[in-house]
């Protein structure tokens, strides 16, 4: 017989923000083995796309995840246009771009401090978040809401944005950037960091290939992998570079999102620098879906899949989404083997779980 | 190991310093940028119920009788897309940056033609679609 016993961890846990559940084999007070259970906060949002009139699904689409609501609305929307063969105005190309490096900053900046919290640094998680409010009003100014932007249509972009707020944006983001410098330097060196998140939650880069990992998780291991050099949306004409890490754990996942952050800045300001003039929206009067497209999106977390299928009527005959978290669960529990007990809150929220766009 | 302030202490310093990050809310609040999704206001002078709001409304927040000459709003419903706002051809719904106050029941707020001042009921359940 063995002498292992099985802890309960979540979904409601003190350190866990997002309801996903594991049950943990523990010799003594290492893990042996770890065995996730999901499906806890399912909402039968893709059953919608059934129902629901295709354009006015791209509202819906944005609230499948409440952090990445943008890049969900703006993967439906991409898709809906390729299939319908509508190439939408540099404008709008670029101003989306803009707004979801906006949103990958706050989830990185969230998800910062989330893992301060779970390292019991408390004044780090609130600092974080202090900084994280500044890059939400942004938000709110550019689009009007703070977590659904609403923004994002089939076609191109609702209302544009005039050119002296783009200006405000930009020197915000700068004023930001300075306050994000000084955060960023606690996650790098802050010996309580260090000790806490390197060497633990190790994934080499072979395991993470075979794995499936995507987002940060994947390029901590050293693996140059991101969607958005496909260059979809104005990524393509951006000049940029995937941020990679090589040791594999804890640590090197909380350098490469610090890292990203620095770059999304980046890759704004050099958005606003070029920001064409023209139209926001082209017409799609008329023009229905049909057919089948399965593309990729970089989110915050990761590689997200899309498939739609469509045959011409008003609403979807099929939307699917893989969203990263998914992708990230297989490595996460390769991870959690051999990790001692008090570690499996940091590991865990080193994949930056979003349960609640992984179930929809 | 031992004990190191480690460089989060010139931040904590400067911020005990610093006045708060924070707002005394409710006392003290930020000015609505011009565009924040508040709440929808409703004007019925030029309001002559074609219903389109209420078709095109996702969330059925609104309600329009042809007969009655009534329209009403469930607040607790509408998610503020701005969809009827854009939609009215005769441009009596308006998008307000200013918050909708709380409300102590869920409540349709309901206006009729010949009356001046809207009238509140609670709401009823929802239709499904
Ligand atoms: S669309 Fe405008 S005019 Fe028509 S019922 Fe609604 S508010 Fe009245
Ligand atoms: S803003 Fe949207 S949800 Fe609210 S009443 Fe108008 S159409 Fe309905």
């Amino acid at each position: 017989m063995s002498n292992t016993t099985i802890v309960p961890f979540g979904p409601q846990h003190p350190v866990l923000p997002e309801p996903i559940h594991l049950d943990l084999e523990l010799d003594d007070e290492r893990v042996v083995r770890a065995l996730p259970s999901i499906g806890y906060v399912h909402r039968g949002l893709e059953l919608l796309a059934e129902r629901y009139d295709f354009v006015e699904m791209a509202n819906v689409a944005e609230r499948i995840c409440g952090i990445c609501s943008f890049i969900h609305g703006q993967g439906y929307c991409q898709g809906i246009e390729q299939l319908m063969g509508v190439e939408i105005p540099p404008r709008a190309a670029y101003l989306r771009t803009v707004w979801a490096e906006i949103s990958r900053i706050q989830s990185h900046v969230l998800w910062l401090g989330l893992a301060a919290d779970a390292l019991g640094y408390e004044s780090l998680f609130q600092h974080s978040w202090r900084i994280r409010e500044m890059m939400v009003d942004i938000i709110e100014e550019t689009t009007g809401g703070r977590v659904i932007f609403g923004v994002c249509k089939v076609g191109g972009i609702r209302k544009d944005v005039d050119d002296e707020t783009l200006r405000d944006v930009r020197r915000r983001i700068g004023e930001i950037r300075a306050a994000f410098d000084e955060i960023a330097t606690i996650f790098r060196d802050d010996p309580t960091v260090r000790q806490r998140t390197v060497g633990v939650g190790l994934l080499s880069a072979a395991d993470a290939h075979a794995l499936g990992a995507v987002g940060p998780v994947l390029r901590a291991s050293g693996v140059v992998h991101d969607t958005r050099r496909l260059g979809y949306a104005a990524y393509g004409e951006l000049d940029w570079e995937p941020i990679v890490e090589q040791d594999g754990d804890c640590y090197a996942r909380c350098l490469v999102r610090v890292r990203e952050v620095d770059q999304s800045f980046d890759l704004i300001t050099q958005c606003l620098d070029r920001m064409p003039a023209g139209e926001v929206e082209i017409s799609v009067k008329g023009k229905r879906p049909k057919g089948e497209a399965m593309f990729r999106l970089e989110q915050p977390r990761g590689e997200v899949c899309y498939y739609i299928s469509a045959d011409g009527k008003k609403n979807l005959d099929r939307f699917r989404v893989r969203t990263p978290t998914f992708a990230n669960i297989a490595p996460l529990i390769h991870m959690l083997k051999g990790c001692e007990l008090a570690d499996v809150p940091v590991i865990v929220l080193t994949i930056d779980p979003c349960v609640s766009c992984n179930e929809r | 190991m031992s004990w190191s302030v480690g460089p989060i202490s010139a931040l904590v310093t400067r911020s005990a310093l610093a006045k708060p990050a924070t707002r005394l809310y409710p006392v003290e609040r930020r000015t609505p940028y011009a565009r924040t999704r508040g709440h929808i206001e409703f004007r019925i002078d030029d309001c002559n119920f074609c219903t389109i709001c209420a078709h095109k409304c996702p969330t059925l927040a609104i309600q329009v009788h042809k007969q009655d000459k009534t329209w009403a709003i469930d607040h607790s419903r509408c998610i503020l897309c701005g969809i009827c706002v854009e939609d009215c051809r005769e441009g009596c719904i308006t998008l307000s940056p200013l918050p909708c106050p709380p409300m102590r029941a869920k409540e349709v707020l309901s206006f009729r033609q010949e009356h001046e001042a809207p009238t509140v009921k609670v709401a009823a359940p929802a239709i499904e679609r």
